[in-house]
């Protein structure tokens, strides 16, 4: 029980709060390589884990066993490093991170690598919804399909999907690069500002201000240059978008002037 | 945001009242301020009707506990009346309940007749489904109403965070579908023609329980099933009827089906095994009830599926 004047939390409704977690240190450390199975570890007690092991261990190699698709894992990681997840990451799983490789070995849920700013993340199953959600650099490859709204406001690097993409592929799209090489849902591009999306498959319906591209030596450039650092083989043909500019925020005259030039 | 789940077992029945809790359990966080189940049973030759006579949050004045049983003692003479014969009958709080009995008439009439006693709502009416839905999380509803041992061949749950309507039973999910026997819904999202929708049910006959958006889905597929539709079919014409966000599991005694609206906006996890197809809000929803790493995905928007037993 609580006594007179001492808060206590009882009661979180998300059902996370851990204010006394301590880093659990149940890894195995091998030099510079590591691996914990984190099959009985809470959201927080792996993160403890994750950074512990990073900035004070200094270990450059960690592998995950039994993420169990928990969500919110291997956020906010600023250094270069290589993480191998050994099965499937929940939601929000890889935001904010700067600088690792990523492996993981499962699926993920929605959002992975949301606002990620550099690194590899390589994901051998699905990816939810909001997939590479405003990333900012890196490159992001999925080998299965990904949900609806993939690169929603991405602003630079590149998202690589081998399976399919849901509705609203690339909405409000700023910057980057983002390779789909299956069918994409209605609403591709759909008030993109910038950036090129190559797409496979079919494209079921193209966003507002969304726009055939043409084709020229660099985008081969790219497409190439990034399969074979995948090793994803000879690209297909791809059709490629960009943003038409055709919208209101491209109108840069002033009421009074569009008064004249009507 | 609310949390959502389902499982149907591809092979006979399972303890799913255990692994429903599991599975909303997980969920917690998605919606702390009620949890509900549909669960199906075998289906047998009695009338499973589960009813209460108050809300969790109605005030305890002296006459509370007298108001309920004279309640229960008429809903109890209303169904003789009607030619019911009660085979067993149990209290499952202060304010829920549970009677099964024999009876080959209309079961609207019974509904209908029932729910003419002021404060008395139906939850569930069939003779495989059961609708049990209290305030708090999974675990402690599931303890209240005994919920571990029910042994069934399908089920769906909600956990719910209240944005449309108040924290309180009525406003819980699962939704039984009135009149229709043994189907049920629970949705994730807001339904933004809800007023045009309730208005056009309600001139057809239909009757509203509470000022949940969701409720009207599950009378809306009532409305369509007894104009014809097939149950997927039922679905199907939702995704152009129904407007704004959502995610919905629906089940009826032998199969259980999800819609997903055009945006794609609430998320919805599925997997598809030998033995079960459970499908989540989440994954660790999955997860909680199976031991091995699984292969899942996200159905696609404007999709509709539907498992048959």
């Amino acid at each position: 029980m609580a006594t007179v004047g001492e808060s206590r939390i009882t009661y979180d409704a998300r059902g996370l709060a851990e204010p006394d977690a301590a880093v659990p240190m149940i890894s195995t450390i091998e030099g510079e390589k590591a691996e914990f199975d984190a099959k009985e570890l809470t959201t927080r007690q792996i993160n403890l884990e994750l950074r512990w092991l990073l900035y004070e261990q200094r270990v450059k190699d960690v592998t995950v066993l039994n993420p169990s698709a928990k969500h919110s894992l291997g956020v906010g990681i600023l250094t270069r490093c290589r993480l191998t997840f050994v099965g499937s990451l929940g939601y929000f799983g890889l935001g904010l991170i700067d600088g690792p490789e990523v492996h993981v070995g499962g699926r993920v849920g929605w959002s992975v690598c949301e606002n990620m700013m550099s690194g590899v993340v390589v994901i051998d199953g699905n990816a939810g919804s909001l997939t590479g959600a405003a990333i900012r650099g890196g490159d992001l490859v999925v080998k299965g399909q990904v949900g609806a709204r993939t690169g929603i406001d991405q602003k630079g690097g590149t998202i690589i999907v081998l399976g399919s993409a849901g509705s609203m592929t690339g909405f409000m799209m700023q910057r980057g690069r983002m390779i789909i090489l299956g069918d994409v849902g209605p609403g591709l591009g759909d008030s993109m500002y910038d950036g090129t999306i190559y797409v496979g498959g079919k494209v079921k319906a193209l966003g507002i201000d969304c726009v055939p591209g043409e084709w020229t030596d660099a985008d081969s450039e790219l497409v190439e240059r990034k399969f074979g650092i995948y090793g994803l083989g000879s690209p297909p043909e791809l059709q490629k978008f960009v943003c038409g500019k055709q919208l209101y925020n491209y109108d840069v005259l002033e009421p009074s002037e569009r008064k004249l030039v009507l | 945001m609310c949390g959502i789940a389902g499982v149907i077992y591809r092979n006979g029945s399972r303890a799913v009242g255990r692994d429903m809790t599991r599975m909303l359990q997980s969920m917690k966080h998605r919606g702390p301020d009620s949890t509900g189940y549909a669960l199906y049973g075998p289906v047998t030759e009695l009338v499973i009707m589960r009813y209460t006579l108050a809300d969790a949050n109605d005030p305890r004045d002296f006459e509370f506990a007298e108001r309920l049983r004279r309640s229960n003692r008429e809903v109890e003479a209303r169904l003789a009346e009607l030619g019911a014969e009660i085979v067993e009958s149990e209290q499952e709080t202060e304010y829920a309940f549970r009677l099964a009995f024999r009876y080959d008439g209309e079961l609207k009439t019974i509904a209908d007749f029932v729910e003419d006693i002021p404060r008395c709502e139906v939850l569930s009416l069939g003779r495989s489904l059961e609708i049990v839905k209290d305030l708090g999380d999974a675990e402690s509803v599931a303890h209240q109403y005994r919920l571990d041992g029910f042994e069934g061949t399908h089920a769906i749950g909600h956990v719910r965070m209240a944005t449309e309507s108040d924290v309180d039973i009525s406003g819980a999910h699962p939704y039984w579908a009135y009149p229709f026997s043994d189907v049920a819904v629970v949705h994730n999202g807001q339904l933004t023609n809800y007023w045009q929708w309730k208005r056009r049910l309600e001139r057809a006959g239909h009757r509203f329980q509470s000022m949940c958006d969701s409720e009207i889905i599950a009378v809306y597929l009532a409305e369509k099933l007894a104009n014809g539709s097939s149950f997927e079919e039922a679905m199907r014409e939702s995704l152009d009827d129904l407007d704004g966000v959502f995610t919905y599991i629906a089940v009826t005694a032998d199969a259980l089906g999800v819609a997903k609206d055009e945006m794609a906006a609430k998320p919805l996890v599925l997997y598809e095994g030998d033995d079960l197809v459970a499908l989540a809000s989440e994954e660790i929803a999955i997860r909680a009830i199976l031991d091995r790493e699984i292969d899942t995905y996200d159905p696609y928007e404007r999709e509709v599926l539907v498992w048959q037993r």
